[in-house]
């Protein structure tokens, strides 16, 4: 593989592994026939994101033919590259990508001004493709706004903030941030902010619904929308299912998808169900990745496999989905409890909870446990007070 | 004892009194050698030379010539004493460093001989502040023996070119490979970190490159840990001049332009890692 990127447009890719950044420790790198494909998903699995470069992107674009390469790479050591990102446009004329399969590395050099000739060169790991399954056409609400509008809306939430909700109307959405249930009404603050449908270059609402989602990552797709000032689209079904962000120009095409918080433990697995046949199990090479759970964002329905207990109980039973990712943002109950243990020690007792749940296929569940007809988060907490 | 009769009568008794209308000049210059605690001060005709050493591999000096002072009064050929540099950094700073444009810190320094403290007189605002430093036995600093006639390379970059290397160096990496060549890559910065390995190449046809004298190809390790702390001399300074000598010891130096326009030297001496295997050149 070899590309060149010249003038503006180095920033533009510093700011796309930038804001992939904020998603996963990995960058996965993947030259395709359509173009140069970044990637990165977050250790829950729970958020993608997508840059795919078109090769007019690139002054020039040349894949090895004949076989398909990928490889990923710590997402640091590339943001390394392009450390000085103010300075970044000033100071790099020309920067080189070049793959050297014989030594294993993935070499960026960056040509800059007075001579300065900078050469990073990577060591990589082989991969599988890394391919969120979502289709952003059949989402029934459909939104495209300029990035300020966006960028000034969430500028109202603190940094800390982890989840929005959005909520939309015929004519209107609602942003606010989303409150744990269980957070004591004198210590929550709600900001709920109010955009009309003008605000939008496109508005189209099917089904009126509220979704709530991760607030980091989105804040990374808007850093890049702002810089390149592309207009970011935005598609959500329902609770539960994933959003999409994407931003796209001629050359390139960013696609962010993060999952949902479902409304309810139980119902809306049980509405889902129908909808969503259970994915084919993923290919085995796709196993030898560490990619063996499939990813939650991309596909919501693969926990919900039918289950007798309820869906939350499923998680702590089925081996197979009993991954944090799933728990992350599968049930309302989970993720709160996630949450509160980020940030701060609550009195309640540290990480047991989440542990059991982490380790629940390691662990065959106590009778006692699958008996229990009761919610997930109750099931836990009894057992980590037996524990202690 | 009144601080007035004290003064008169002391006057005549100090080896070295030398005075400045701006404490900065100094404190920021010895800021840029603070990386260890203890530094040996040697005052001369010439002026004041400040040492500070690491695990003898590394040796800074700081020189402050006779003209940055208002005063300089040497009683003595060469006046000598060890003092806690942090110590004598906070006193400097005694009256917030760098405050309000406009205000400055005028400073008195004085010094009766050995086995007494160093006294210093600091006045900002008709407010004066004394400090007295213990003084301690003067290490021998090291003689690195590095002499211009052993010198094999040698190049003058603007700092400005550098200090964006410096402030982007890999930090997992040990050490920071320096190779200078009169062929490709004349000068070039390497690091081996934990992701991969990077260069930043210098070339001698720059605009920053102000003197290329390369007589053979050389590469040398140095410790990064060791060359960490001349990252606040890079930053003070406009000009770095970079020599090795044959045996691979590395000398920066620093031009540095203080607060008044006048120019002060820094100079970094380091002693190379042990021989680059030749199987790890890229």
């Amino acid at each position: 593989m070899q590309c060149v990127v010249t003038g503006g447009n180095v920033k533009v890719l510093a700011k796309a592994i930038h804001s992939l950044s904020r998603i996963g420790d990995e960058l996965y790198v993947e030259p395709q026939e359509d173009g140069l494909a970044l990637r990165s998903v977050n250790s829950s699995r729970s958020a993608y994101a997508c840059f795919l470069f078109a090769p007019l992107f690139f002054s020039r674009y040349s894949i090895p033919d004949g076989r398909n390469f990928r490889c990923k790479i710590a997402i640091k050591s590339v943001q390394s590259v392009f450390r000085s990102l103010a300075t970044l446009e000033k100071t790099v004329e020309k920067c080189h990508i070049e793959l050297n399969e014989q030594k294993d590395r993935l070499t960026f050099t960056l040509h800059c001004k007075h001579g300065l000739l900078k050469t990073h060169n990577l060591s990589y790991q082989d991969s599988e493709s890394l391919q969120a399954v979502f289709d952003k056409d059949t989402c029934t609400n459909e939104f495209r706004a300029q990035p300020r509008v966006l960028v000034d809306t969430v500028a109202h939430f603190p940094p800390s903030l982890e989840e929005v909700t959005v909520t939309v109307s015929d004519e209107r959405m609602w942003v606010r941030n989303h409150v744990e249930d269980e957070t004591e009404r004198s210590k929550a603050m709600l900001t709920e902010l109010c955009l009309a449908s003008d605000e939008f270059d496109h508005f189209v609402v099917k089904t009126p619904n509220s979704v709530t989602f991760c607030l980091k990552e989105f804040r990374g797709l808007l850093v890049f929308a702002e810089s390149s000032n592309l207009p970011v689209s935005m598609y959500f079904d329902e609770p539960g299912s994933p959003v999409v962000l994407s931003v796209t120009d001629g050359v390139l095409e960013g696609n962010f998808v993060l999952a949902t918080l479902s409304d309810d433990p139980s119902l809306p697995k049980n509405k889902s169900k129908g909808a969503h046949a259970p994915p084919s199990p993923p290919p085995d090479d796709f196993m030898n990745d560490d990619m063996d759970s499939y990813l939650i964002a991309m596909d919501t329905s693969v926990a919900s496999g039918p289950s007798t207990a309820g869906p939350s109980a499923s998680t702590l039973t089925d081996p197979c989905t009993s991954k944090l990712p799933e728990a992350n943002h599968r049930t309302r109950t989970h993720s709160e409890e996630e949450e509160e243990e980020m940030e701060d020690g609550s009195d309640r007792p540290p990480n047991k909870k989440f542990r059991s749940l982490f380790f629940g296929s390691v662990f065959p569940p106590s009778p006692k446990i699958s008996t229990q007809p009761v919610t997930t988060q109750e099931v836990l907490a009894s057992d980590s007070e037996d524990e202690s | 004892m009144p601080l007035s009769t004290q003064s008169q009568d002391d006057e005549e008794h100090y080896v070295l009194v030398a005075s400045l209308d701006n404490a900065r000049n100094l404190s920021n210059i010895l800021k840029a050698i603070t990386f260890k605690d203890h530094a040996v001060f040697t005052a001369t005709p010439n002026g004041l030379k400040v040492t500070v050493e690491d695990s003898k591999c590394l040796q800074a000096n700081a020189f402050i010539q006779t003209e940055i002072f208002q005063e300089f009064t040497l009683k003595e050929d060469l006046v000598t004493f060890q003092i806690n540099l942090t110590v004598l950094l906070d006193c400097l700073n005694i009256f917030g460093g760098n405050a309000v444009a406009g205000t400055s810190t005028a400073l008195r320094m004085c010094y009766k001989g050995y086995g007494y403290p160093l006294t210093l007189f600091l006045e900002e605002g008709g407010v004066v502040t004394v400090c007295k430093i213990n003084t301690q036995e003067p290490e021998e600093p090291m003689d690195f023996e590095f002499c211009s006639t052993n010198v094999t390379n040698k190049v003058i970059l603007q700092s400005e070119s550098l200090k964006e290397a410096f402030s982007e160096l890999d930090m997992t990496s040990d050490v920071l490979q320096i190779t200078m060549s009169p062929s490709q890559p004349y000068f070039r910065l390497s690091t081996f970190g934990n992701s991969g390995n990077a260069h930043y190449d210098y070339s001698k046809d720059s605009d920053m490159m102000e003197l290329f004298q390369c007589t053979m190809t050389q590469t040398n390790r140095y410790k990064m840990s060791l060359l960490k702390p001349s990252t606040k001399a890079l930053a003070l300074s406009c000009k770095v001049s970079v020599r090795t000598d044959n045996r691979g010891l590395l000398s920066q130096q620093y031009l540095v332009r203080n607060d008044d326009g006048q120019i002060c030297f820094l100079e970094f001496y380091y002693c190379p890692d042990e021989e680059v295997e030749e199987e790890e050149e890229e």
